[in-house]
């Protein structure tokens, strides 16, 4: 049986609404005030270190980004773990909410379908994303300028926003998660208390679960070795933080060129240390950046579906 | 007059769970029904059915001779909804709540806000426009509801329970817009199991009973149907003042026997001191007077009293579980 009228009607009118919720929620301003501290913070450290350095670097400014100075860690791995946080946020009440506020009848008794309400809400959740991590870069980028008195030039602008579309994704796939979640639970607290916990499983356990797997998947033996690091590399993949972790750092310093287990005679004739060009680095983060939106685009299939198929009645 | 809503076969299952069941419904345009029936009896079932909200396990469903579940665009667009207990955004002012729903109905610009100052003028928000949805009572939030579902300007109305939770002021305000709704010319369909708000403003109702309709038609068809039909005058009398010795004596007995002595009288009961309940026929008040005042008493007060569908309700039920070990009897029409 086809519907008639297109699915899309009133997107534009949810979007619109989602968005001035969260740009003037209280939670959001909260978590970006925290993530403002923590990239000051890891930026303030980061350029007395560049300071101390003189070594000539043609990047210097991305490795504002990157650097780290103990104890604070670097900006990017402050975003690795506070963006799903930002996105969790956005997205745990997505639909639940409206079930228990009980203005989902009264929504979908409008001439919509349920697919605008669920875009809507999942693309109000996108802009806010990219408006918090537009200002926050912009933030880092004039806290560098002032701090490091040197102007990013064209390349480093552009591996910069590079980043920016990364995390943009990488935030993606967490909001995607929360409103599946969302839509599977009826309580709030469950949606969010579940998405957090796979974000602690993600930003915290996975990394030593991917060895003890990989272990047990193929046992110790010295020509296995290679195999077991391969394995060990694909199963940490399968975390979005490892992706954006890898994708980050491939971008942010041209110098990196490949990620996991490198045998000697792949780097034959390889200028060890020397800078990739931006199309070659952006070669090396696609797989990582398709993989990124593929995991986005299945999460919000999935809620989706769920949502599609679920009863309106409490 | 043709049907503004019509179900045949209509059911709906949950698994092995049948929420409606084989139902059949009509409703005429330009009238008020009343679905009538307890607390998960299958009413916001039906409802849901008929905005195309959830999906049909069987039968087929027509409103303003479309099909929900194939056109529930157009569906929406002229049916407006009052959900059980609507909710609002609570941030957001009254205003602001129904420029978002009227936005998503695909009103623009002045047109808009013209209407929202309408509707809201209807429903004796205006003062409140501008306060967040927060500070409003129940009933408020009732009424704004109801200035949601007018904001389309809709040929139909569903309204599930809207006067349950008011205060008995606020419940005979809303069952004047009701009324209002009706003047309009817009059809409305009502749910409750508050039965004599329904029996105020409605045309005809159905009793839903385990999702079926048991019972439909008018309510005074209703009340004959059910109750065997008939009048019911409450009649107050006092013993004449006179010598004591004619005092003590039980006067009653003699007013009640000249009260059982009108024609088309079924039976007269007492209650309490001096009143008795006349069932008869017909109206039976003009012939009572004359009865009381030739027994000697003195008439003080005569009420008639018309089955309200508490009444019927509760004579339905009790026959249900009288004949609960017999095989189920359906009267839906």
């Amino acid at each position: 049986m086809r519907r008639e009228g297109s699915p899309l009607k009133g997107v534009g009118t949810v979007l619109a609404k989602e968005a001035a919720d969260h740009l003037t929620s209280v939670r959001l301003w909260l978590l970006e005030g925290l993530m403002l501290l923590a990239a000051g913070g890891a930026v303030y450290a980061a350029s007395g270190r560049i300071r101390d350095t003189v070594s000539e670097d043609p990047f210097l400014f991305l490795s504002l980004f990157t650097v780290a100075r103990e104890p604070l860690p670097s900006f990017v791995v402050f975003l690795g773990f506070l963006v799903p946080l930002v996105a969790i946020a956005l997205g745990f009440d997505a639909v639940n909410g409206e079930h228990s506020r009980r203005t989902l009848s009264r929504l979908l008794a409008q001439p919509i379908y349920r697919d605008a309400l669920l875009i809507g809400k999942f693309l109000a959740g996108l802009v806010t994303l990219a408006v918090a991590f537009a200002t926050l870069w912009l933030l880092v980028v004039g806290l560098g300028l002032l701090m490091l008195g040197l102007p990013p030039s064209g390349e480093e602008v552009l591996r910069g926003l590079a980043f920016l579309g990364v995390t943009l994704a990488y935030g993606g796939v967490w909001l995607a998660l929360a409103m599946l979640f969302s839509v599977v639970f009826r309580q709030q607290a469950t949606a969010a208390l579940a998405a957090l916990a796979v974000w602690l499983l993600f930003a915290v356990f996975w990394a030593m679960l991917a060895p003890l797997a990989a272990e047990a998947a193929s046992p110790a033996g010295p020509l296995g070795a290679l195999e077991r690091a391969q394995l060990e590399h694909a199963l940490a993949r399968l975390s979005p933080n490892v992706l954006f972790g890898e994708a980050t750092l491939a971008l942010l310093n041209p110098a990196a060129r490949a990620f996991g287990p490198v045998l000697f005679a792949q780097l034959e004739g390889a200028l060890l240390g020397s800078p990739l060009p931006f199309g070659e680095s952006l070669m090396l983060v696609w797989p990582h950046l398709t993989g990124l939106v593929a995991a986005l685009i299945l999460i919000f299939t999935i809620a989706y579906v769920l949502f599609q198929r679920q009863e309106i009645r409490a | 007059m043709s049907a503004a809503i019509e179900a045949r076969g209509l059911t709906k299952r949950y698994g092995s769970f049948v929420a409606v069941e084989a139902l059949d419904l009509r409703i005429d345009e330009g009238t008020v029904f009343g679905v009538l029936g307890p607390n998960g009896s299958g009413k916001t079932t039906t409802i849901l059915m008929l905005m195309g909200l959830t999906e049909v396990s069987a039968g087929s469903v027509r409103v303003l001779g479309l099909d929900p579940a194939r056109e529930p665009l157009e569906v929406k667009r002229r049916v407006g909804y009052l959900p059980d207990a609507v909710g609002f955004y609570d941030d957001l002012t009254a205003r602001e709540n129904l420029r978002f729903s009227g936005k998503l109905a695909g009103l623009r610009g002045e047109a808009l806000e013209a209407r929202i100052r309408e509707v809201l003028e209807r429903v004796r928000l205006a003062e409140a426009a501008d306060a967040p949805a927060r500070r409003f009572s129940r009933g408020m939030r009732q009424r704004l509801g109801l200035a949601e579902v007018l904001l389309k300007a809709p040929r139909v109305a569903i309204l599930d329970e809207p006067t349950s939770g008011l205060d008995p002021q606020a419940t005979h305000e809303f069952l004047d817009m009701i009324r209002g709704l009706k003047a309009e010319g817009i059809t409305v369909l009502l749910s409750s199991h508050l039965l004599d708000q329904v029996q105020a403003v409605c045309d005809r109702v159905g009793l839903f009973h385990r999702g079926r309709m048991v019972l439909e038609g008018r309510v005074e068809e209703l009340s004959r149907r059910v109750l065997g039909g008939g009048f019911q005058v409450t009649v107050q009398t006092a013993r004449p003042a006179g010598p004591p010795a004619a005092a003590a004596r039980p006067a009653g007995d003699g007013v009640a026997a000249a009260l059982r002595a009108i024609s088309q009288v079924n039976r007269v009961e007492p209650a309490g001191e001096g009143t008795y309940v006349v069932h008869a026929e017909r109206d039976v008040r003009p012939a009572i007077a004359p009865a009381v005042a030739s027994s000697g008493a003195a008439l003080l007060g005569l009420a008639m009293r018309t089955p309200t569908l508490d009444d019927v309700y509760a004579a339905y039920f009790a026959a249900q579980s009288r004949e609960a070990s017999t095989p189920e009897v359906r009267h839906a029409a």
